[in-house]
């Protein structure tokens, strides 16, 4: 029986749940120094000085430096690797330790290293900074206006840089709209905020540097750290151990990880660095921040004509990784799954006195789809027609892919129809308006929202994302190593980094069938740099798409010369041999098999019988390439119920079917939507990154960033349809990233639906209860944009009324 | 995180930790279950130099019923008062406090004496009119909940005092009901109301009692609202009237989750349910 | 420097004794001092439950616990939940139902739906949503975990 499509058990979790995981932190090691830095109070200062001697006093401290005192510690600054054909970004030197000013609150400005981590926090305490407070500017609108302050004067601009991309003739659209609907969005900085903190674990031995870090890219980091610190990458090995989720703030480069590197060369001993939850508030990268200004033009009939968008993104003060490129990630699908024949995009990044924005679960598509949605939404109240109706209308139909956008791209495979009628199969919307109907003569409002959605993922290919690309200064192969072993067990060693996903198990799933071995006897290896191939890591949701088809190819190599040894033993010929339920076996002659363990100690410890060219050994290696992304889809369905006394929102049913191709694994399929749709129910209804006018973070821990927990957040109904990719073999696509991609226009849908017999047409995430209830008497601001004054006395939230979709005029 | 270093003791008697707070001055904090001041300390908002736990002090433990009312040992914990649904509305108001693992070990001494306008049981100390006996260097003294709470995070405790024991009135055949508003389960109440319901023969409101969350910089008595329907009737309309005047008075904290003006309004709501469902009990 | 405090404490059945600096918490004292490193750390504000074990048979939240408070007291962490290499019904039943994916508030989350069956051996849906309220997880959605305890339940792990 075949492994892929099982639900098969997953093989991390026995260490995971007696506790035996080893992650980041748990790694002591012998003479390990303690890292704990120092930080910037103010969003935007002069750093006049940094008294550090009644730190160095204390007898447990072993080094007090600050960033001109590590200055020569480092070959270059942290780095941001994408370089569009054509276009400048202004990206500012981003030293580990920042010198002579202070961009955010939570900059670096020294480093206290002790023998005990209550030492370096205690010294760390001992350490004065003065500064010279510069003022601060947060919202990126404003930032942009003349006059105001300047994150970096040298620039003489907040501008970061442009980027465009459209295709057809958007004047055209327009003209030939006879309906336009326009409208502001704003999509608020999120935390990835997984529940493991960040930590780093540095060791000096010899010549050799290793790095132990909570990271999603221990191939890239090796990458970029051999170049920060100026080391081969033969002398720097990085470990990602148990890595306790990512959601893209571990897909980073960061400072405290060239710090613990630099600091255990320096000192001659290892340097552990822990990150605490208000150090992640305030210095793991954040997501989203984008205001959206779309048009959408329809002919009367509901036919779209035309897509224009205005992104200004807030990439904060600095340019990390991937910090510019993040908004332009979501543009292949900036049409949504629909038929738009012109679209129009244009971004504008821009600095702001807050921690950098980068990529965090979705990076780009979340933010398109919500808007995407949820103007289709507007549109079809507009043209007076079904919202699903108009979605029905202008999706690309099953029949018409490979289907080229007007952006040029080519969506791969999809079947929308097919998702939206399985999601109505399970969702009875007649059913469901009469009782909305019902309900709210007794003054019980709820509301659906739909989602139709479209992705993009499996980053890959190199030649659209790469330097010859789009432009980031990378590939995106990726790489595989399948060696089965004397006594018939696999290793597998893939270029990804999973994080929680169940590669270990979905993998050594894929592995075991094509290898005719039991996928409990399949171990996957990965995050370290000194076992296997070179890999491009977990981001994305590439692994499976990207990652899973050089196992297969990996994989089917060793099974084709598992037949070749098997055929010289068997004395039949290579192309006879079949592998059936597990064995080698003689085509029409199944009595003449071997399994793979005999087959393997016949590889490593060749019998006499077997041929002088075939090669001792059992083990390939595979790199792939795919020729292009692919798109997995799905339609959602949400109901929400508001309590319009006090605007508390409450997801009470949630309806998913996908379309990630074949399932190699159903049960981790589901998983990933699961955490998906909560992450996502999180951005619409809970969680924001705030910051106020002064640029004080005011979110600076899990008090007041408001992760849901179990109780707010409802059981899911799930469903698939298996569409298949003709990108890769398997046919599979991405799923990691889905449901957070999926469910925030679906929520915000919904919760618009509920309210709108109380006058509100528009509300901004996340809906909070006091955002909702401001919105239903008519009053107050529909969003805490950045930097708006909190509110001590009430007054200031006397706003005018919710906003017209008119106001949204193109910037 | 990591706190700020500190002594530590841990007395067998109230005499003996009476005399350590006194000795040691301002400096010294009681440690009781710890889930107030603890998370303070790690984030070095407090900095006391030396904690005194009361964990091996006998008899500062437990429930007790007396005539008319109940007598609380002050290290006894919210899981212990969840458990107890005697306890009417302080059972109710404490199994709502943060969650499971933060109720096995906070308790209603370090809950009170913390004072926080945002926790639950000062307001239902307050709402039902009860007491607590104190020690300090000069003896005991009783203290009314009308008469504990001063300022933000400000009792009448003096600081070398220790909580001996609460005392709440039982109040026999009233209603209660408590209503708290919070964006996530486990987080502090945004307002809280704490309602207490007794009718007269002929069904009238014959006393009520209102206890606001949040509303302040300590816990209040919503006493117009109180006055508003002692006496009235108990219908929709008459609860419904005097619910609205609940935030009377009030010039409660903005916050990033609610202005002031949203927190009078959610004080006027949850009044309302508050008493409904204390007369519906 | 804080006063060191003598503690002699009951973790995973085994009796230990040691001179601790008086601010050490109990989590640090599990993970750093005794190798317990199953028990989690990911807030500073007693929000997440990754370190939940229990402390005399009930969950708590060992980074508000510190480590002179638990003198006397009887532990169990993740480490010690199995006996007699047998897992315990409710590791079984996260693993079976797919309750978690990176695993980091795993050991919390199981210690803390343990105590839950212990309060409440037949939770419904909402009852046992409202007992884990007190543990984050990011990545699973929290369905599978209810499934996980649900199952648990079913097969009488209180009893």
């Amino acid at each position: 029986m075949s492994a892929i499509g099982q639900s098969m058990r997953r093989k991390e979790d026995p260490r995971m749940i007696t506790g035996r995981g080893r992650y980041t932190e748990d790694i002591n090691l012998p003479g390990m120094l303690h890292a704990v830095l120092v930080r910037s109070p103010e969003a935007h200062a002069t750093i006049t000085s940094i008294d550090t001697s009644a730190a160095l006093e204390r007898d447990d401290v072993v080094a007090v430096l600050t960033g001109e005192e590590m200055a020569g510690d480092f070959a270059g600054p942290l780095p941001m690797v994408w370089v569009p054909p054509g276009v400048e970004i202004k990206t500012p030197e981003n030293w580990p330790l920042k010198r002579g000013e202070v961009k955010h609150v939570g900059d670096p400005v020294a480093v206290v290293v002790a023998t005990t981590r209550h030492g370096a926090v205690d010294a760390a305490e001992d350490v004065i900074v003065e500064y010279d407070t510069k003022p601060a500017v947060v919202n990126p609108e404003a930032a942009l206006e003349p006059g105001s302050p300047l994150v970096w004067d040298e620039f003489g601009t907040n501008r970061t840089h442009e980027w465009a991309i459209g295709g057809g003739d958007i004047d055209a659209g327009l003209a030939e709209a006879e309906v336009t609907v326009e409208h502001r969005f704003v999509n608020q900085r999120t935390s990835g905020a997984p529940i493991e903190p960040r930590c780093s674990v540095a060791e000096f031995r010899g010549d050799d540097l290793t790095l132990y870090s909570t990271t999603q890219i221990p191939h890239i980091a090796r990458f970029v750290f051999s170049g920060v610190l100026g080391v081969a990458e033969d002398r720097l090995r990085v470990v990602a151990p148990d890595v306790g989720g990512g959601f893209g703030a571990k897909l980073q480069t960061y400072a405290e990880e060239a710090l613990v590197l630099a600091l255990a060369k320096r000192l001659g001993r290892p340097v552990k660095w822990v990150e605490t939850r208000t150090e992640h508030m305030s210095t793991s990268h954040h997501g989203r921040d984008q205001i959206n200004y779309v048009t959408l033009g329809a002919k009367r009939d509901g036919t779209l004509t035309a897509c224009q968008v205005r992104v200004i993104a807030d990439l904060g003060a600095y340019q990390q990784l991937l910090t510019p490129f993040i908004p332009e990630l979501g543009f292949p699908v900036m049409g949504g799954c629909y038929r738009i024949p012109n679209i129009d995009l244009h971004f504008t990044g821009v600095f702001t006195n807050k921690m950098a924005t980068d990529a965090i679960r979705g990076a780009g598509r979340p933010e398109a789809t919500y808007w995407i949605e949820l103007m289709m939404d507007r549109l079809a109240d507009e043209l007076g027609m079904d919202r699903l109706e108009l979605r029905r209308k202008n999706f690309i139909g099953a029949d018409e892919f490979p289907y080229e956008t007007a952006l040029g791209i080519v969506y791969d495979s999809g079947n929308y129809q097919g998702t939206l009628d399985k999601l109505l199969e399970h969702f009875d919307l007649d059913e469901f308006r009469s009782e909305q109907e019902r309900l709210r003569g007794e003054g019980v409002y709820r509301g659906v929202g739909f989602s139709t959605w479209v992705e993009v993922c499996g980053l890959a290919p190199s030649r659209a994302v790469g330097p010859q690309g789009v432009g980031l200064q990378a590939a995106f192969w990726e790489s595989a190593n399948v060696r089965v072993t004397p006594t018939g067990s696999a290793i597998v060693y893939t270029g990804t980094s999973p994080h929680g996903q169940g590669l270990d198990t979905s993998f050594a799933q894929i592995a075991g069938d094509i290898l005719g071995i039991d996928p409990q006897n399949v171990d996957v290896h990965h995050g370290d740099t000194d076992q296997g191939t070179w890999g491009w890591d977990t981001y994305g949701s590439r692994s499976l798409s990207v990652g899973g088809e050089a196992i297969v190819r990996a994989a089917q190599r060793v099974q084709d010369k598992a037949k070749r040894i098997c055929a010289a033993l068997l004395e039949a010929a290579p192309e006879d041999i079949e592998l059936v339920d597990g064995k080698y076996q003689v085509r029409g002659s199944p009595d003449r098999s071997m399994t793979m363990a005999e087959i393997s100690g016949a590889a490593h410890i060749p019998p006499n019988e077997l041929p002088a060219d075939i090669e001792p050994g059992l083990e390939e290696s595979a790199f792939y390439d795919p020729e292009n992304f692919v798109f997995p889809f799905g339609a959602h369905a949400c109901v929400v119920e508001v309590d319009a006394e006090t605007g508390k929102v409450q997801v009470i049913r949630y309806v998913a079917v996908d379309d990630c191709g074949p399932a190699v694994n159903p049960m981790l399929i589901d998983g990933q939507v699961h955490g998906g749709i909560v992450h996502a129910i999180g951005q619409a209804l809970y969680e924001q990154v705030v910051y106020d006018e002064d640029g004080q973070l005011v979110t600076g821990t899990f008090v007041d960033y408001a992760l849901p927990t179990a109780a707010e957040v409802p059981s899911f109904e799930t469903d698939r349809t298996e569409t298949r990719s003709p990108v890769n073999t398997l046919g599979v696509k991405g799923i990691g990233e889905a449901g957070t991609i999926a469910a925030t226009p679906a929520v915000a849908a919904a919760v618009l639906d509920a309210i709108r017999p109380l006058g509100v047409t528009e509300l901004d995430m996340p809906m909070t209860p006091m955002r909702v209830w401001q919105a239903i008497q008519g009053v107050g601001p529909r969003s805490t944009e950045q930097g708006r004054a909190l509110d001590d006395h009430g007054d200031g939230s006397a706003g005018s009324g919710p906003t017209g979709p008119d106001e949204g005029g193109a910037a | 995180m990591i706190t700020a270093p500190f002594d530590y003791e841990a007395p067998a008697s109230v005499e003996e930790a009476v005399r350590m707070l006194h000795e040691n001055g301002e400096d010294a904090k009681l440690l009781a279950g710890g889930h107030s001041l603890l998370p303070l300390m790690k984030v070095r908002l407090a900095a006391p130099t030396i904690l005194i736990d009361l964990r091996n002090i006998p008899g500062l433990h437990g429930i007790q019923q007396d005539d008319g009312g109940w007598r609380i040992g002050p290290m006894t914990r919210h899981a212990d008062l969840q458990d107890t649904p005697e306890l009417g509305v302080v059972a109710r108001a404490a199994s709502g406090i943060a969650d499971q693992q933060v109720r096995n070990r906070g308790t209603i001494g370090g809950s009170l004496a913390h004072g926080d306008p945002a926790s639950d049981l000062p307001t239902v100390l307050l709402a039902l009119d009860g007491e607590l006996t104190a020690r300090g260097p000069n003896g005991e003294r009783t203290i009314a909940a009308a008469d504990l709470f001063l300022d933000y995070l400000t009792t009448a405790l003096a600081h070398d005092e220790v909580i001996t024991e609460v005392r709440l009135p039982a109040l026999q055949g009233y209603g209660f009901g408590y209503q708290k508003f919070t964006r996530r389960a486990e987080d502090w109440a945004m307002v809280g109301v704490c309602a207490l319901v007794s009718r007269a023969p002929d069904g009238s409101c014959d006393d009520v009692r209102i206890g606001l969350t949040h509303m302040g910089a300590t816990p209040l008595r919503a006493t117009a609202a109180e006055d508003a329907l002692r006496g009235s009737a108990l219908d929709d309309n008459a609860i419904a009237a005097a619910a609205e005047r609940a935030a009377d008075d009030t010039d409660p904290p903005g916050d990033l989750n609610a202005t002031p003006d949203y927190k009078r309004h959610l004080a006027r709501v949850l009044t309302r349910r508050a008493l409904e469902e204390a007369v519906s009990v | 420097m804080s006063a060191t405090v003598h503690v002699e404490v009951t973790v995973n059945g085994e009796r230990r004794q040691a001179d601790v600096e008086a601010r050490l918490l109990l989590v640090h004292w599990l993970r750093d001092e005794l190798g317990l490193t199953g028990t989690h750390v990911g807030c500073d504000t007693t929000n997440c439950g990754a370190c939940t074990i229990h402390m005399n048979g009930e969950a708590v939240k060992s980074c508000t616990v510190l480590t002179a408070q638990a003198d006397g007291a009887e532990l169990t962490t993740i480490e010690g939940l199995a006996t007699d290499g047998e897992l315990h019904p409710m590791q079984a039943a996260f693993m079976d139902k797919h309750g978690l994916q990176c695993g980091f508030c795993t050991p919390g989350m199981i210690m803390a739906a343990t105590d839950l069956l212990e309060r409440n051996p037949n939770p419904s849906d909402e009852e046992i949503r409202h007992g884990l309220e007190g543990n984050l997880c990011r990545c699973t959605g929290y369905h599978n975990i209810v499934e996980a305890v649900k199952s648990a339940a079913g097969a009488g792990v209180s009893a």
